[in-house]
């Protein structure tokens, strides 16, 4: 008796006997996309999964004693007060942008003293903790991650842990807690300095009465917008600590893992960041 | 006392470690040496529990240091130390900060008495003139007696050292080397040191352990395995470029 792929080969390409034998192959190959998609996607969870145990573990570090408040004040000096020059000069460009392409289009509809309140609004309940954060990230966390790394790569991190410590609480937890404080404070840094951008090219260049800028203003703005502009902001606060910080303890092992880390951290918060936006701006 | 049972531990079908098993006895010096890659610093790591083994067990004094909780590990930690072939010093505290780092989180000790401890220990490895000194401002040699002096001021009872001496010129080995063996002399610590530094370390240790294709495969004092009849210990131990190591490689 043959083998039964000899039998199959050696048919007519139509007849049922290599019919059924591409079915076999084609369900074979389907079984093994199967398993390995199966496995990428088992992964991914996996990761995931650990990823979400750091973030709780990180904030039972931040609820449980002791806390290191010194490392907190340093970081929230770095985080906040070292922050301060790029969020002063984005919030200005950003105020004076919003004001360049929100006039034309107001006056258009004769509505030109509603620009108070429309760059306001616009700067208090999204761009400021958005762009805040955005910028934040770039200089702050993307730092946190890089020295994170580097610990972890110099064995710095496990003669913390052999020393009968934990690195989550030296580490991870006073930059969870100082990002959260810092990111409200560097947003209303961004939101006013972007509103006096705003004045400074409305009412200075383009000619619009000052009262009616910040009257309007005054009569638009609650103190809803404003507190979820601090919501959000402490939300993305925790957001940036928390991926950079995983990043930096989980980086791989040379300065290319340190480098490679550095990028997804910036490049996932910032991702989450405006993802998170939108969820917060639908729930809230 | 150390006893490590039929340790394994592979990585992505990779086996390092296939059934290692070695006995340190309390206030013993083995010295573990083997080719580059061959695990000796993955065994270390996992007699603190750095990693944990896929099969075998750690035992510290009768307790499976893989199974302990974690205060007990915690507890455990603080009895031994561990010298990092980088030192693992903290780049931004100085070299005072960073022997004073351990004292400072886990005694309540206070600041004149961590002080006094410090500068007892800096001074014993011959850096009390460095306290103020960062790790970027130190060299090779005053790095790992950094490492050391951070090390020994917890009062560990065993210590691990993983090539402490790599990279350094030899009249640095020599004197880090003879600076161990009166630690380990004046202490009675119990101490398992990861070395190349064949043979300056046979003067200090009690017995020397060699790990090969994942097996320790030969535990002798200094003096016998110079003589060792095994090929692969004789050619190793005697620098011989010929032999069963350099065939397989």
């Amino acid at each position: 008796m043959k083998p039964r792929f000899h039998v199959a080969f050696s048919a007519e390409p139509s007849s049922p006997a290599s019919k059924a034998c591409r079915q076999r192959l084609q369900g074979g190959a389907m079984t093994e996309a199967l398993v390995h998609w199966g496995a990428r996607v088992v992964e991914k969870l996996a990761r995931l999964g650990k990823c979400t145990l750091f973030f709780v573990e990180s904030i039972g570090c931040c609820l449980s004693p002791p806390l290191k408040w010194d490392r907190v004040l340093k970081q929230i000096w770095f985080i906040g007060w070292k922050s301060l020059p790029v969020i002063c000069l984005t919030g200005a460009f950003t105020g004076m942008v919003l004001a360049l392409q929100g006039h034309p289009t107001l006056r258009r509809v004769g509505s030109e003293a509603f620009l108070g309140p429309l760059v306001a609004l616009s700067l208090i309940r999204e761009l400021g903790p958005v762009l805040a954060a955005l910028m934040v990230t770039g200089r702050a966390g993307s730092s946190i991650t890089a020295q994170i790394g580097i610990m972890r790569i110099n064995d710095q991190i496990d003669a913390i842990e052999l020393m009968g410590l934990n690195p989550m609480r030296y580490l991870v937890a006073p930059n969870l807690i100082a990002f959260v404080v810092a990111m409200p404070l560097l947003s209303a840094v961004f939101d006013v300095i972007a509103i006096f951008g705003g004045y400074l090219l409305g009412v200075r260049v383009l000619g619009l009465n000052a009262g009616a800028y910040f009257g309007e203003m005054n009569n638009y703005v609650v103190v809803h917008d404003i507190l979820n502009g601090i919501y959000k902001s402490m939300c993305f606060g925790a957001l940036i600590a928390w991926v950079c910080c995983y990043k930096g303890f989980n980086s791989r092992f040379g300065a290319e893992g340190v480098s490679v880390a550095t990028t997804q951290a910036v490049v996932n918060a910032s991702v989450l960041i405006l993802v998170w936006d939108y969820l917060l701006t639908s729930l809230i | 006392m150390i006893c490590i049972e039929n340790l394994r531990k592979a990585f992505g079908g990779q086996e390092v470690l296939r059934d290692v098993s070695l006995r340190v006895n309390t206030g013993e010096f083995v010295a573990l040496v083997g080719m580059s890659g061959s695990g000796k610093s993955l065994l270390l790591r996992h007699v603190v529990r750095l990693i944990r083994p896929d099969g075998g067990r750690v035992l510290v004094d009768g307790r499976d240091i893989a199974r302990m909780p974690r205060e007990e590990l915690e507890a455990m930690r603080s009895r031994i130390g561990y010298v990092f072939q980088s030192g693992a010093l903290f780049d931004s505290l100085t070299a005072f900060e960073n022997v004073a780092f351990p004292l400072r989180e886990k005694t309540r000790l206070g600041e004149s008495a961590i002080r006094k401890k410090v500068m007892e220990e800096l001074d014993q490895v011959g850096l009390a003139d460095a306290e103020h000194k960062f790790p970027a401002q130190l060299s090779g040699g005053m790095l790992k007696r950094v490492a050391l002096a951070r090390t020994l001021v917890r009062d560990p009872e065993i210590v691990l050292f993983d090539e402490p001496t790599t990279g350094l010129d030899p009249i640095v080995v020599n004197s880090i080397l003879q600076l161990f063996d009166s630690v380990h002399k004046r202490r009675n610590l119990t101490g398992i040191l990861v070395s190349h530094e064949i043979p300056e370390i046979f003067g200090i240790v009690q017995n020397i352990a060699m790990l090969h294709e994942g097996r320790i495969i030969a535990v002798e004092t200094p003096e016998s395995i110079r003589c060792s009849p095994h090929p692969v210990v004789d050619q190793f131990v005697n620098g011989k470029t010929e032999g069963p190591i350099g065939s397989q490689n």
